[in-house]
């Protein structure tokens, strides 16, 4: 892993938010943080990060949409995506991978699992 | 006019005839019967209007004025007992395979032959000279038209003519039952051409000789001996326009042509709908020009022209020679359309119920039947038909001038209504009875025959005139035109009221006291209770020993083996009848056969033959009702299956329907649950996540630390906001929420609840208006759910006001109502979405928005509390320009 990733958290609750963000840069990401799917679409393009957290129900932009475009998009091909979400129904798990998603997280969630995941992940 | 052309023009309409009723039978074969038509059917039953219609109806009216509607007013009320009484003459026709109204009746009374027979006689007596009036009418209108040029025999060429027709088409086949596919195309035809014709010359006279309804009538007004032929005038003259109506009523259902048309050639039920208004309209029509072509005779044409010839004498008077001929050919169709249909019937008549009868009962000739009874039966019914116009025609000559011309038709309409009260008590009165029947028919037309045609025949020195005076051998009160001493009536009238009465109390009289025979019992069980017996199956009542190769060469002989063949195997396999099995044949078949052999032979006659290969066991009457009775309760069972699997039917649509409300209420509670699960993962994500935080890193600093514990405070606290919304939520909708109603006043109670947020308010910066009245107002409602309401409204209103603007709040009481508004300035809501607010979670499935901070259903709540107080809650509202909430309660609820 590089010295510093670039960690994309998008999701519409403050509060998840609070706790990824800190979350996240203890586990030595540079973190960015997007509130709905515009604000990600943004930081995508101007940061390129190499990981995103990304919540599915969101105003604007849904995170199926998000993933769609990540994984479409040469810029981002090496970019991992793991759907953080409440979404539990095996349905809505399997259209997250069927986008190309790297990892499917449902809330609530342990916070040491989270980290582990993501690290295994990215090695 | 030259008399060729008269001639070949009647010739030539003879020879359209011809080829309109080979076409319809063209067409049957092809398979389209042409007379498969309501609208065909309804002109058939035109053939009512004859040439005494055509000619004759102008002549009365010339004479005694409006008189000659009574004719058609008779029919007209008929015409709204079709449904009751003609519907039901045609099930029970169809049923029995009955084939002239002989035999009707004949059938309702145990299927017997002399009452046939009587009925017969009545109808020939009564309706010879009736066919032998429209020859005259032929004639007379050829005189008319050829100035008395034509050699006096052109008529009987005419009726020769029209002798070849009836036989072509009126005998087409030995099964009288059966259709007369081209008679009946061509009288409909015929009644299209007579109506046009008299319009036409109605039209000419009306229009060209005068200038309008209103010309002529004011010119008729202006002359004294017209102007009372706008009234009925004379001695008891309404009782002898009502006599007319009584007697032409009865006239359009049982004359033998109307009873051939209406009842024996009616392919389907149905088609009674449509004649029901389309007779009495064609009548309308074809009298609207009666009165002008009356007056305008009178007023045109000189004092000696016949009044009956108006309607020919005025075009010829105008020199008008198309029009003149189609008049004359108008009336030749009206005159040979009703001596075709009459004749047909009589002819089935005198075949199946004079001739045959004496040949069956022959005992040589029964057993000697075969195959060629089918050839003499044909030509028994073509000698009739010539043997009746024969006779019409030496009726014509020899004594028609006797009688008037409009006496004949009514004394012949009186002739047939008295076999009204045998019909009509027939299908209506299971006692009455054969005897009665017959004895009232002789009864009744020996008085008719005593008191309208002897009458007649005195005043022509037939007979000695001294009997009109005297009365019979000097017995004054046996006098035929006064009898028993009733007099001041006109001969119609007198001849009717003795006839009818004595007929009706003969008939009821003798029903009431004979005993029944069981062959009456079922026939009289068949007709009233037609709508019962519709099937002829379930009322069979038949016992004996029959053999079947007899049953089937019997049939052979009369309609063909081939035919027979064929209908025996469809009926045996229809009726699961076994024909292999050897030895007697089932009572199904005899029976079939039986009415098959009716429709050919009358039902009379065919019991005759059918009697002759089978040996019937006697059913006494006892027996006869407990057979009635057992396929009463059969029939009865059938109804009562078909009543109960069309309830189950019901019942099981009933359940589907309540199980796929239940599978959608379960697909709601699924969605609802799932729903609720997601909304609750999302408070409970970082209250688990951040106090993870908290409790793995002892290392945090203060400030975070207390950070993220509110954080976990908040997220709980919504959490359990939550909870109780769903609770809440739920105990509304599934009603166990009771209202705990109180009086308060509402306008304090806004105040208080306004109150509430002042704090929230001044964080924002957000103003209240309110728009209340000054009073108090007194509502009775449950306190703490309007309150709930009130919070969440406002609440709402809150988080979408911005800094600076105001919430409208506005309380009004209209009628018993009590309406609330809360407005905000926010940025409204879309319209697309308006139906949607108030459903549960609409928010949170709707991810396009900016998620508001809220549980997502707090408006379903306000909705249901809104509901259960018998109001109602509505939201407008424009894009950017805030959204506005009223809801109504009842001031008491």
């Amino acid at each position: 892993m590089g010295v510093t990733s670039k960690i994309l958290v998008v999701d519409d609750d403050p509060y998840i938010l609070m706790s990824l963000e800190f979350l996240m840069r203890k586990s030595g990401f540079e973190v960015m943080i997007a509130r709905n799917g515009t604000e990600a679409l943004q930081l995508l393009d101007s940061h390129n990060p190499s990981v995103v957290l990304l919540d599915i129900m969101m105003p604007d932009v849904d995170g199926y949409a998000i993933c769609k475009f990540i994984k479409s998009t040469e810029k981002h091909k090496l970019c991992k995506v793991v759907f953080l979400s409440a979404k539990s129904k095996e349905a809505d798990i399997q259209k997250g991978y069927d986008l190309g998603a790297d990892l499917y997280i449902t809330k609530p969630f342990a916070n040491k699992d989270l980290v582990n995941k993501i690290k295994t992940m990215i090695v | 006019m030259s008399s060729w052309i008269v001639i070949v023009c009647g010739l030539l309409y003879l020879v359209l005839l011809f080829a309109v009723a080979y076409f319809a039978e063209y067409k049957l074969k092809k398979g389209k019967s042409l007379i498969n038509n309501p609208y065909v059917y309804a002109l058939s039953l035109c053939v009512y209007c004859t040439a005494w219609t055509y000619y004759g109806s102008v002549g009365r009216a010339a004479t005694e004025g409006i008189d000659f509607l009574g004719i058609y007013i008779g029919p007209t009320l008929a015409a709204a007992l079709f449904f009751p009484v003609l519907s039901k003459i045609i099930q029970i026709t169809k049923a029995q395979r009955i084939n002239s109204i002989a035999d009707f009746i004949s059938t309702r009374y145990g299927k017997n032959i002399s009452i046939a027979s009587v009925i017969s006689v009545v109808c020939i007596i009564a309706v010879i000279p009736y066919i032998a009036l429209q020859i005259k009418a032929i004639a007379i209108s050829l005189n008319v038209l050829t100035a008395n040029t034509l050699a006096e025999n052109s008529v009987i060429y005419i009726t020769l003519v029209l002798a070849v027709f009836i036989v072509i088409f009126g005998t087409r086949s030995v099964d009288a039952s059966e259709k007369h596919e081209g008679m009946v195309a061509a009288v409909a035809f015929e009644s299209v051409v007579k109506l046009v014709a008299f319009v036409a010359a109605g039209i000419f006279v009306t229009y060209g000789a005068f200038n309008g309804f209103t010309d002529v009538f004011e010119q008729a007004a202006a002359k004294t001996d017209l102007r009372k032929l706008f009234t009925l005038n004379g001695e008891n003259v309404y009782m002898s326009w009502f006599t007319i109506i009584i007697l032409s009523m009865s006239a359009v259902l049982f004359l033998p042509r109307q009873f051939q048309v209406g009842v024996i050639e009616n392919v389907s039920e149905k088609h009674l709908k449509k004649a029901v208004w389309l007779f009495p309209l064609y009548l309308l029509f074809i009298n609207v020009f009666v009165l002008p072509i009356a007056f305008g005779g009178k007023l045109l044409l000189p004092a000696t022209t016949d009044a009956d010839t108006f309607v020919l004498a005025i075009p010829l008077f105008f020199k008008h020679d198309v029009l003149s001929l189609l008049v004359f050919i108008g009336g030749l169709s009206a005159a040979t359309s009703m001596i075709i249909v009459e004749t047909i019937a009589l002819s089935t008549m005198v075949s199946n119920n004079l001739v045959m009868p004496i040949l069956f009962s022959q005992h040589a000739f029964v057993s000697g039947v075969d195959q060629s009874i089918r050839k003499l039966i044909l030509y028994i019914r073509r000698f009739s038909i010539i043997l009746i116009l024969l006779i019409a025609l030496l009726f014509d000559v020899f004594i028609a001038q006797y009688f008037s011309l409009v006496s004949i038709g009514l004394i012949s309409f009186a002739g047939i209504a008295q076999l009204a009260p045998s019909i009509l008590g027939g299908i209506y009165w299971k006692s009455a009875s054969k005897t009665g029947a017959l004895v009232g028919i002789i009864i009744g037309f020996t008085v008719w025959f005593y008191t309208m045609i002897v009458p007649a025949l005195a005043n022509t020195q037939l007979i000695n005139a001294s009997i009109l005076i005297n009365g019979p051998f000097g017995i004054s009160w046996l006098n035929p035109t006064a009898l028993f001493g009733l007099k001041g009536f006109d001969s119609i009238t007198h001849g009717l009221i003795w006839s009818i009465l004595l007929n009706v109390a003969a008939f009821f009289w003798i029903s009431l006291y004979t005993k029944l025979s069981a062959q009456e019992v079922i026939q009289a069980e068949l007709f009233v209770d037609i709508s019962k017996y519709n099937v002829p199956e379930q009322s069979l009542i038949w016992r004996g020993t029959a053999y079947m190769p007899k049953l089937h060469k019997l049939l052979a002989n009369f309609i063909g083996q081939a035919r027979a063949q064929n209908l025996i195997n469809n009926y045996a396999n229809r009726h699961k009848i076994d024909l292999e099995k050897q030895g007697n044949a089932d009572p199904l078949m005899v029976n079939f056969v039986e009415r098959i052999l009716a429709g050919v032979i009358g039902s009379a006659s065919a019991r005759i033959m059918v009697s002759t290969v089978t040996k019937e066991e006697e059913i006494s009457l006892k027996e006869v009702f407990k057979m009635l009775h057992e396929s009463q309760q059969f029939i009865e069972l059938n109804k009562e299956l078909r009543k109960k699997s069309l309830e189950l039917t019901k019942a099981s649509e009933q359940l589907k329907e309540a199980y796929s409300q239940l599978k959608k209420m379960d697909e709601a509670k699924d969605e609802f649950l799932y729903t609720v699960t997601h909304e609750l993962r999302t408070p409970l994500t970082s209250i688990r996540s951040l106090s993870e935080i908290v409790h793995d890193n002892t290392d945090l600093d203060e400030e975070e630390r207390q950070k993220f514990l509110k954080a976990v405070v908040t997220e709980t606290e919504r959490l359990s906001h939550l909870i109780t919304q769903v609770l809440n939520l739920e105990k509304y909708e599934n009603g166990r929420q009771q209202l705990h109603l109180s009086s308060f006043d509402f306008v304090k109670f806004t105040e208080e609840t306004i109150a509430s947020f002042a704090i929230l308010a001044k964080e924002n910066g957000v103003d209240f208006k309110l728009n209340m009245p000054n009073s108090m107002l007194l509502i009775r409602a449950d306190k703490d759910l309007l309150q709930q309401v009130m919070v969440n409204l406002i609440g709402n209103a809150m988080k979408f006001t911005k800094t600076g603007d105001c919430i409208e709040v506005h309380v009004v009481e209209d009628t018993e109502q009590l309406e609330v508004t809360v407005s905000d300035t926010g940025k409204g809501i879309p319209l697309e979405w308006q139906p949607f607010i108030f459903d549960k979670f609409f928010q949170a499935k709707n991810q396009t928005t900016k998620k508001p901070l809220g549980t997502g259903l707090g408006l379903a709540i306000c909705k249901r509390i809104i509901e259960m107080h018998g109001g109602s809650i509505v939201v407008k509202s424009e894009p950017e320009k805030g959204a506005r909430f009223t809801f109504t309660i009842p001031t008491f609820a």
